[in-house]
């Protein structure tokens, strides 16, 4: 609303009036023209990050099964924690399998709860 | 209600051959008895457990394959857990998983024809959204 003002009193204060300068020059550090250009911040990314795609959606692995434990031991950190997907990119689907694949496999003792003893 | 699980468990691992056979053998007759069925038995081997059991750091894995109702799975836990060279065991249900993998498999090997030639794929497709 403001803006509008503004625009349609730079004319008539061009045109040479007396009352419109008076308005004009408490607004103009109003009007902004880089606002839409939208680009203060233009760091971010400061190096390439390779896109993480799922092994399992990428193998085609169907089963994930407790007993595979060369498999399940990728996604299980050193200290027994299972990995987050923000860190190996396996997608949430396959996630929440291997998930319940290595809980079955620590019930059984061929995974650790916590690191090795 | 016929399902099919996978029944693991954890002999110890001192053992005899023999005394192993005989309890693989009396479980498997256990099975038969409580209704259900034995579709195989797989002895893993000895393997490094991932922690102590048991004071026990090493231990006999046996995989039971068997096919009956919760009321077998239930009566065969019970037998496991008064067996004294069992040490640990666990039942993981398999039918619902082997369901949705040959699901998988039915849908990929469809895919596979459409993929050798493009035009069927596309008509597929096409009918798809009509039939749903």
């Amino acid at each position: 609303m403001a803006e509008e003002t503004t625009r349609t009193t730079a004319p008539a204060g061009a045109d040479g009036g007396g009352e419109p300068p008076a308005a004009h020059p408490t607004v103009t550090p109003g009007p902004r023209p880089p606002r839409p250009a939208r680009g203060p911040r233009e760091g971010g990314r400061k190096y390439f990050r390779r896109k993480k795609v799922c092994k399992f959606c990428v193998e085609k692995i169907d089963s994930i099964n407790y007993k595979d434990v060369r498999l399940l031991a990728q996604f299980v950190a050193e200290s027994g924690k299972i990995v987050p997907r923000r860190l190996t990119g396996v997608c949430t689907p396959h996630q929440r399998r291997l998930s319940t694949a290595i809980k079955q496999a620590r019930n059984i003792a061929l995974l650790p709860f916590a690191g090795r003893a | 209600m016929q399902r099919s699980y996978e029944l693991m468990f954890i002999v110890r691992p001192d053992m005899a051959d023999e005394d192993l056979d005989r309890l693989i053998s009396t479980l498997e007759s256990q099975v038969a008895t409580a209704g259900g069925t034995v579709k195989s038995v797989d002895r893993m081997g000895k393997r490094r457990l991932a922690y102590m059991v048991r004071r026990f750091q090493d231990g006999v894995y046996i995989l039971f394959t068997i096919e009956g109702s919760g009321a077998v799975v239930r009566e065969l836990e019970r037998r496991l857990r008064v067996t004294e060279p069992v040490i640990k065991f666990m039942t993981v249900r398999v039918d619902e998983e082997q369901k949705r993998q040959a699901k998988i498999k039915a849908i990929r090997e469809s895919r596979a024809p459409g993929k050798a030639a493009p035009p069927a794929e596309m008509a597929e497709t096409g009918t798809a959204p009509a039939t749903a």
